[in-house]
């Protein structure tokens, strides 16, 4: 006897939407707008105290939207989710969900640019400080936190250096500290990976990347696991005190295993506001529909591409845990057992003129500041996307001046190689000349 | 809000609004595994508007202290001692499925304590599957799975939960997960299939009454809910379309409609 629920290719193509509800429109339908009429007063009341499920204006809630939060928190086996405009917002608004002023958290050193640049930079200015510790330095999280820290965040596949954190034991020492585990889990989507399913509490994408695909919007979710017990302690005054905004509501005894998406969008959406578009929703379903066949054509080609790298002269070093030789082998062989995703990290001979050489030369590689598209992309994270970065946090993140960051489409494994030739060749170019 | 009951510690919640002793009471009783979250879309519309309101965990529930009540007859004269623990003459109940159960023996023991009940998702016996219920006692978690794929009509296996980004299968599931599958569901299970007072109990009951079906019910299906309605004199049935048997939250909207009018009418605020 098993349960006939629905597996994640069915949820991928089905999961928050039922026709019947919509007119019988076979396609999820565009809710163009930005407010929803209200029965009576009673009702907008009601709406407005949380007395009822509904919506009311599109910062706050939307149809379309709706669809996408759900299907994503059934592929991930979260209680509830909330669509952000993007994967930063995501990531603030789950911060700001958490944290007062005065508070800490402890981060992952290896994780996308502008997260870092969030914690080292602005975050402080609302009194929120972060500890960075290297992503593979275990005992480093533990000892990192503090009496007043609040989460432990990390990416398990650092951006870009494709070192892993050892989730499951980072989670054990979070919890045993009494404190959550928000995990950006973009570069592994839930076909590769589901955190909650690791002991995290919260994940956080943006879909922008693999989850949508296409490369064509913008758009980021939070993810609640709801097995986090807000009330075991007096930790998260923002989570059980109650709160003035809604005639002293406490989100944890009311909403217990949706207490955090409930204060997320209570809150956090109606007062910052950082709403995703129906549209973008909806484009980012589109993606989501073929989530599974596409994941599995990105690793299997990123798999080609590492073995060619690997026997490559013009390449240095390469960075991706399916290699016997990574020290994150083992681990990724346990938590990633489909694949270890299409984000390679190598280091190209010739140093930064030549991975500059190289990306100048590349014709079917995009070189953009954005990862997970259908097509193969490619930058030189240390000259863009993590180039806000000063040197001392460059060499936490363990990044290096001659790192090309590779994220691996899904288009012909033989066009990307010949393309990658091309670009080796003109990358030896400068250092013939230079050595005459 | 924290309250002693025979010694032990209980928790309601209130709804978000504090409790009021000058205020008609209803309290609210969750089903098998499961506590006071499955209340929160009816709790706090009746809060804000005139009503005090308990949505207790059950002993060895939520955040109630244990051991869980191995009996609905136990379960029914608890929930009497909650109305005198919080200082109160008389309630009005409201139960989903073992909840249900529990009401009609209160109800059918206190009737002098009892205004008026509502029953979702209920029937006269709940016998369980034996497989499931083997599998409850002993703390497997894939009780739970089919328990919730059970328990869920199409909205809740394909989605539209009524508040925008929740997810009716996982948000269930970890209410359960979060208590104790063996010690609350193991035992909130057993104490179901043992039960056999429930017609009896329901011909003596005498205060209004009402339940609410959903036709996609497959662990209280339709028929046994109107034959449970059938013994209980005047008994009101009302009957959501495409609904299965979490009722409260596949249809928090309709279901709550029905039972604002239900309760206004038989146990109004002054």
């Amino acid at each position: 006897m098993d349960p006939k629920t629905y597996k994640f290719d069915t949820i991928s193509l089905h999961g928050g939407y039922m026709p019947s509800k919509n007119a019988g429109s076979r396609q999820v339908p565009i809710y163009q707008t930005t407010s929803y009429l209200f029965d009576d007063v009673d009702h907008a009341a009601a709406l407005f105290n949380l007395e009822q499920g509904g919506h009311i204006y599109s910062r706050i809630s939307n149809p379309t939207v709706q669809v996408l939060e759900e299907r994503v928190a059934a592929l991930e086996g979260g209680t509830a989710a909330l669509a952000t405009a993007s994967g930063m917002s995501a990531i603030f608004l789950a911060i700001m969900t958490l944290c007062n002023t005065g508070d800490h958290v402890v981060v992952s050193s290896q994780l996308y640019g502008g997260t870092v640049n969030l914690f080292r930079l602005t975050l402080p200015k609302f009194g929120i400080k972060a500890t960075f510790v290297k992503p593979r330095d275990t005992e480093g999280f533990k000892k990192a936190i503090q009496e007043n820290t609040k989460c432990i965040f990390g990416e398990l596949v650092g951006n870009p250096g494709n070192e892993l954190m050892n989730m499951p034991e980072i989670v054990k020492i979070a919890h045993n500290a009494g404190i959550p585990v928000i995990i950006d889990s973009t570069y592994q989507t839930p076909y590769l990976f589901k955190p909650l399913e690791h002991g995290a509490d919260i994940v956080v994408h943006s879909l922008t990347k693999w989850m949508a695909g296409h490369g064509s919007s913008m758009a980021g979710i939070l993810v609640e696991g709801g097995k986090f017990d807000w009330l075991k302690t007096d930790k998260f005054p923002t989570m059980t005190e109650p709160y003035e905004g809604y005639h002293g509501l406490s989100f944890a005894e009311e909403f217990g295993p949706v207490a955090f998406t409930m204060k997320a969008r209570a809150e956090g959406m109606r007062d910052m506001g950082p709403c995703l578009s129906p549209q973008n929703a909806w484009n980012v379903l589109q993606g989501i529909e073929t989530l599974s066949v596409r994941m599995e054509k990105h690793c299997s080609n990123a798999l080609k591409m590492v073995e060619y790298l690997s026997n490559h002269e013009s390449v240095a070093w390469v960075s991706h845990a399916s290699l016997k030789d990574n020290p994150d082998y083992e681990l990724a062989k346990t938590l990633l057992p489909k694949g270890t995703g299409s984000m390679i990290a190598f280091g190209i001979e010739g140093g930064k003129e030549a991975g500059a050489a190289f990306i100048d030369n590349v014709k079917l590689a995009s070189h953009l500041a954005n990862v997970g598209d259908t097509r193969t992309l490619v930058i030189h994270p240390a000259s863009a996307t993590h180039s806000q970065m000063d040197e001392a946090t460059l060499k936490l993140a363990n990044m290096s001046h001659d790192m090309i960051r590779l994220s691996v489409g899904i288009e012909d494994i033989d066009d990307i190689i010949n393309d990658f030739e091309d670009g080796f060749r003109a990358a030896k170019k400068p250092r013939l000349i230079a050595n005459k | 809000m924290k309250f002693k009951v025979n010694s032990k510690e209980v928790f309601a919640s209130t709804g978000g609004r504090p409790f009021d002793k000058k205020k008609p009471l209803i309290i609210f009783i969750h089903g098998s595994g499961l506590s006071h979250i499955t209340w929160v879309l009816q709790t706090r519309y009746f809060a804000f508007h005139g009503y005090s309101v308990l949505a207790i965990d059950l002993p060895g529930h939520g955040y109630s202290e244990g051991p869980a009540l191995e009996s609905i007859e136990e379960q029914g004269n608890w929930i009497s001692d909650v109305i005198d623990s919080v200082g109160m003459q008389e309630a009005s109940l409201v139960g989903h499925s073992q909840g249900c159960l529990v009401v009609i023996e209160c109800a059918s023991q206190f009737p002098d304590k009892i205004k008026s009940i509502g029953l979702m998702g209920g029937a006269g016996a709940i016998p369980m599957n034996p497989e499931l219920l083997d599998l409850a006692e002993k703390g497997d978690p894939k009780a739970v799975d089919l328990m919730m794929d059970w328990a869920h009509g199409p909205s809740g296996h394909f989605g539209g939960h009524p508040v925008p980004g929740l997810h009716h299968m996982n948000l269930g599931g970890s209410i359960v997960v979060n208590g104790s599958v063996k010690n609350a569901l193991g035992v909130d299970f057993r104490a179901c299939d043992n039960y056999k007072n429930g017609f009896e109990a329901a011909k003596k009951i005498k205060c209004p009454t009402l339940n609410i079906l959903g036709d996609r019910d497959r662990m209280c299906p339709v028929k046994e809910g109107k034959k449970l309605a059938d013994n209980i004199e005047g008994s009101q049935v009302e009957i959501i379309e495409n609904c299965g048997h979490m009722i409260l939250l596949e249809e928090a909207g309709k279901s709550l409609e029905i039972l604002k009018k239900f309760i206004r009418k038989n146990h109004p605020t002054e």
